[in-house]
């Protein structure tokens, strides 16, 4: 469908001067992938804005888009078989027709990447030094002798104790915890103005997960960097986010102020994650609000709403036709057909 | 923590008792991986006991020692009294019928090239249980008690279901010989979150209708505390702390049980992330299992170590009734939980 869905840049609010650009701007970006089942299609129109120093949360499950979203934003997709559409501004700077080389100028020193796994995301036969001095030494034409030293001073603020021995060693010495510091010291090393992490701890044990994620929330703030932190938990990004996208089925379905979200989810499929997920702070033996179904195949998209078929509330125009994403407040916006109730979710949940 | 002692064993008639467990492999060069030192549990008839702890732990050997897969180096497994350890051959496999387990991933458990109704119905033509045609109808009822449709599954293969669906075919296998306990290892981790609940309440129901001994191991804590009665943590080999499950979550007494809880993700943003900037002054680096610390073996990372806990190691001991911990410097139950705040509201 053509959709009017997900167009129009939303958070006027958080605009900076008149006049400037925003951070970053995804404008109805689509990324198809060719398969010999038909067009894939990953990321199926989603816009949305980022200011400077922001943190943006964009949460769904797997096959829901979130990953290759932020890959298409990089600019870090396959050469062939790939079909993208629509707009990456950075700064104003269109990224989509950038060459090669002109994107490597940004990577690292303006945008950086952490991914999931810090194994196969550091290379094994280079050690750690190497590694931190080698962005630093492309962006900034630093001396060696600086570049270590600045290196120490990374792997130190990233929590790694003893960090000029760490630099002479390879990455199998580390555990995962200290691994994945070492992938943000390399993404930090260059002062880069917006961080994207994919599921930075979803490899690792839940109290190391907790200490990255009060590390990446630091520095984020210590560095008014912007952050797009990309997670299927609604409890990573709950407390450390401005803003949230939900997506499902290569659309956001969902956005709003963190808060705002949870007081306030509207979305059927929002309120239905946030439903099924077990509480620990829930008493033993309550019974789980399961969705039905399973995540839908985004090679034959729905011609209504990619929900409807496991949604309890879907009538007949949810299956014919999908909804657009409508204004519900400041910032504020969902699709559906028949939303919640304002404040309905949250008082049900609780 | 990281106790040992059987303090915490109760005197009733457990359908599954585990004594000082032991499971160690060689490591080369004469050194060996303490997987599992000295555990000891117990579950009773129709309850659901939760084994949690971070990678490493040994909670995943623990159930496969229970299962003799393999055997554990020294210590017994009494099910419906009988000592696993010391049974073989026919008499071992015998009794495992009654003892199924089900793995964390369910498409590399099931067999790509078998049909749904032949992985199902395997362990009735192991055992010669029934004529084929009282095996195909075994088969539909269980398929259809775990919410498949008997009638197109049956004849399919793995590849063509989803994760979900393979772990509910994984499930209909271990029902098929009506088993007494079923060990349960991270059965839901490589699920969807909005599927997960789907297995979840599957579980409980299939142990309401067929009267499941449960042990359940899961490294996600709200997970097991959905799903368990008593839960256990353990840590590096050892067991730290073993309650009923709300008692547990809601005033843990071990260190650890509280670090792990305090770093849960919670999905409410009132509740921001503890910025406490001691907790990152822990060392998060787990010691080596193949020279475990000496004394406690949580000494290394655990805000209250102090000389003691690096001479002794502390015996497992009821705090609260029926709240075991295994610390020289227990939690207060109550002190545990001020410290937490945001634990309470949830648990009125």
């Amino acid at each position: 469908m053509t959709d009017p869905t997900n167009s129009a840049p939303h958070h006027r609010d958080f605009a900076g001067p008149p006049g400037t650009h925003a951070l970053l701007e995804v404008e109805d970006l689509r990324t198809h992938f060719l398969t010999g089942r038909g067009a894939v299609r990953a990321v199926d129109g989603v816009s949305f804005t980022l200011e400077r120093g922001r943190t943006l949360g964009i949460v769904g499950e797997s096959g829901s888009g979130k990953t290759v979203l932020a890959r298409s934003i990089m600019g870090l997709l396959p050469a062939t078989n790939v079909v993208r559409k629509g707009e990456v501004r950075y700064e104003g700077r269109r990224l989509s027709g950038l060459a090669p080389s002109e994107l490597r100028e940004l990577w690292g020193a303006e945008i950086s990447m952490v991914f999931q796994d810090p194994m196969t995301s550091l290379n094994p036969v280079v050690r750690i030094g190497r590694q931190i001095t080698e962005t630093m030494r492309f962006h900034l034409a630093i001396p060696d002798a600086e570049a270590r030293t600045r290196a120490v001073e990374l792997l130190r603020s990233v929590g790694i104790p003893d960090p000029a021995r760490r630099l002479r060693e390879y990455p199998h010495q580390l555990s995962g915890g200290m691994r994945q510091r070492v992938t943000i010291a390399i993404a930090l090393a260059c002062g880069p103005k917006l961080l994207l992490a994919d599921e930075p701890t979803t490899a690792l044990d839940v109290t190391v997960q907790a200490q990255i994620l009060r590390l990446l929330g630091r520095q984020q703030r210590e560095r008014f960097m912007a952050m797009i932190l990309v997670t299927h938990d609604l409890g990573v990004v709950a407390g450390r986010t401005d803003e949230i996208v939900v997506m499902y089925a290569g659309r956001i379905v969902e956005r709003a102020p963190t808060p705002v979200l949870f007081s306030d989810m509207r979305m059927r499929y929002t309120q239905a994650l946030f439903r099924s997920i077990p509480r620990v702070t829930d008493p033993a033996h309550r019974r789980l609000q399961a969705i039905g179904g399973r995540p839908p195949d985004l090679a034959a998209p729905a011609r209504g709403c990619s929900f409807a078929p496991r949604c309890r509330f879907a009538r007949a125009r949810c299956h014919d036709e999908a909804p657009p994403l409508v204004d519900a407040g400041p910032g504020h916006s969902y699709a559906c057909w028949y939303p919640a109730e304002p404040g309905e979710a949250a008082a049900e949940a609780s | 923590m990281a106790g040992s002692g059987t303090a915490h064993l109760r005197d009733q008639d457990a359908l599954l008792r585990v004594e000082h467990l032991v499971v160690e492999f060689p490591a080369g060069a004469g050194r060996r991986v303490h997987a599992v030192s000295d555990v000891s549990l117990d579950v009773l008839q129709g309850e659901t006991l939760g084994l949690v702890g971070e990678s490493g732990c040994g909670k995943s050997t623990t159930g496969r020692a229970i299962m003799q897969l393999p055997r554990p180096t020294s210590g017994t497994v009494r099910f419906e009294g009988q000592d696993l350890t010391r049974l073989a051959g026919d008499e071992l496999r015998r009794t495992r019928t009654r003892l199924q387990m089900i793995f964390q991933d369910p498409i590399s458990s099931l067999n790509p090239r078998r049909s749904v109704r032949d992985i199902v119905g395997e362990p009735l033509s192991i055992w010669g249980l029934g004529t084929p045609a009282e095996r195909g109808r075994r088969v539909a009822e269980v398929l259809d008690a775990v919410g498949l449709d008997a009638e197109t599954a049956a004849g399919r293969r793995p590849h063509e279901f989803s994760g979900g669906q393979c772990q509910r075919i994984s499930i209909a296998r271990a029902l098929m010989l009506e088993p007494r306990l079923v060990i349960c290892d991270e059965p839901v981790s490589a699920l969807d979150v909005s599927v997960q609940a789907q297995i979840l309440n599957l579980l409980e129901d299939m142990k309401a209708r067929y009267g499941l001994t449960l042990v359940f191991i899961a490294h996600d804590l709200a997970v097991v505390r959905n799903v368990s009665d008593r839960v256990a943590v353990m840590y590096l080999g050892k067991l730290c702390e073993v309650a009923p499950a709300d008692e547990l979550y809601r005033a843990p007494a071990h260190p650890y049980t509280a670090t792990l809880l305090a770093s849960v993700p919670v999905p409410d943003p009132t509740v921001r992330p503890d910025p406490d900037p001691a907790a990152d002054e822990l060392d998060a680096e787990l010691p080596s299992p193949l020279a475990p610390p000496s004394g406690c073996r949580f000494r290394t990372r655990c805000p209250r170590a102090a000389a003691i806990c690096a001479e002794r190691e502390p015996e497992i001991r009821e705090v609260a009734p029926g709240h075991f911990a295994a610390c020289h410097f227990a939690l207060e139950p109550a002190a545990a939980t001020s410290r937490h705040p945001w634990r309470e509201e949830s648990d009125v």
